[in-house]
């Protein structure tokens, strides 16, 4: 009989150290974040914290960017959705590439061409969340370093490069496909620095590293980062047909179709 | 607009499958593969310190969470367009018929 009692004491005491583990655990990550695929536990504690420090401004930004939106423009909730929706597909897709092996674009050109880059953060950072829990795709403790490369990086270049195309008075399809055939690039490069500034080589350091690292992610991206240019584009062409409203809501959209 | 994007809809199913037809032999695994391989090589002793905390038992399982993924993505963006096209016409046939019934 005590023995009973002591087990039933043992359980009590181990459930409330779960649930104290768990509460500390999901506390310590109180936002949602996204990961352009450093694996978990590869990288060093101190490397995790640092890029954990880097994208928690971002996304409580973004976070106030989306909220804004919402708020603001009600009317554009559900086009918020679909850049997000979009991501959940192109992340999806494990696409061959020419070096032999697979990988898979981002999707995040089309929401930062659309809401600004720190709006696509924290949608971003859900994808990489969910990710990394149901997939083993990224991981929780790398999630900081991926939400730097893939919802950070990502859309602030495409953002940047649509905003230049559309300054030098490029045609705005053209505009649209090199914003996101860049961000997806730029999210892969970051990823590999992210990694060679990890584990710089003995012989060479950073640089030898480096060059190792985007040889795996860079170019392999290349031919899928092209093609999320063109689903990117062909997403705008029907948005520029069916949401009109909306891309003039966002002044996207001046006198006439985008091509 | 629909022969647009017809025509780069097959671009990208050309990059894809290309790849496919060159490297008849190629494993075709993932880059995170790849890089885990890479750090090996650079820092042998390097044990990665925090496992995944739940990994899906087999490929298979691993593709069906990632076609649900793909699926709740289209189905929402399908749904959006849907939507879009539906109300277009609505508002094309209402001015329409408004038109219509100025001239009565």
């Amino acid at each position: 009989m005590m023995k009973l009692e002591t087990i039933l004491d043992l359980m009590k005491r181990l459930k409330l150290f779960i649930t104290t583990a768990f509460l500390i655990y999901f506390m310590l990550i109180p936002l949602p974040a996204f990961a352009m695929h450093v694996m978990e536990g590869f990288l060093p504690i101190g490397w995790c914290v640092l890029w954990y420090a880097v994208s928690l401004p971002f996304i409580v930004y973004g976070l106030r960017a989306i909220k804004k939106i919402v708020s603001d423009k009600p009317s554009l909730k559900m086009l918020l959705g679909l850049s997000g929706a979009f991501i959940f597909v192109l992340s999806a897709l494990k696409i061959p590439s020419v070096t032999g092996s697979c990988s898979h674009p981002t999707g995040v050109g089309l929401g930062a061409i659309l809401f600004g880059p720190t709006a696509m953060t924290v949608m971003g950072s859900i994808v990489l969340v969910f990710q990394a829990l149901l997939l083993a795709h990224g991981g929780i403790t790398t999630l900081g370093a991926n939400v730097l490369s893939m919802a950070i990086a990502g859309p602030f270049v495409a953002y940047a490069t649509y905003r230049l195309c559309r300054s030098i008075n490029l045609p705005q399809w053209m505009g649209v496909f090199l914003a996101a055939t860049l961000g997806d690039l730029c999210t892969y490069t970051v990823t590999a620095i992210e990694m060679a500034l990890a584990f710089p080589a003995t012989d060479g350091g950073f640089t030898v590293s480096a060059v190792k690292f985007l040889s795996i992610f860079a170019v392999t991206q290349v031919p899928l980062a092209v093609c999320e240019g063109l689903l990117t584009v062909i997403v705008f062409n029907v948005l520029s047909t069916y949401s009109v409203e909306e891309l003039q809501e966002l002044s996207l959209f001046s006198n006439k179709g985008c091509n | 607009m629909l022969c647009k994007n017809v025509i780069l809809l097959f671009l990208c199913i050309t990059i894809a499958v290309t790849p496919l037809l060159i490297h008849t032999k190629a494993s075709f695994t993932g880059t995170d593969d790849q890089a885990v391989d890479a750090v090996k090589e650079i820092k042998a002793d390097y044990v990665p310190w925090m496992r995944p905390l739940w990994t899906p038992p087999s490929s298979e399982v691993a593709s069906l969470i990632f076609a649900l993924q793909a699926a709740a993505g289209m189905g929402f963006i399908g749904y959006y367009i849907g939507y879009k096209r539906a109300m277009r016409q609505k508002t094309f046939k209402d001015s329409t018929s408004e038109h219509a019934n100025k001239h009565d």
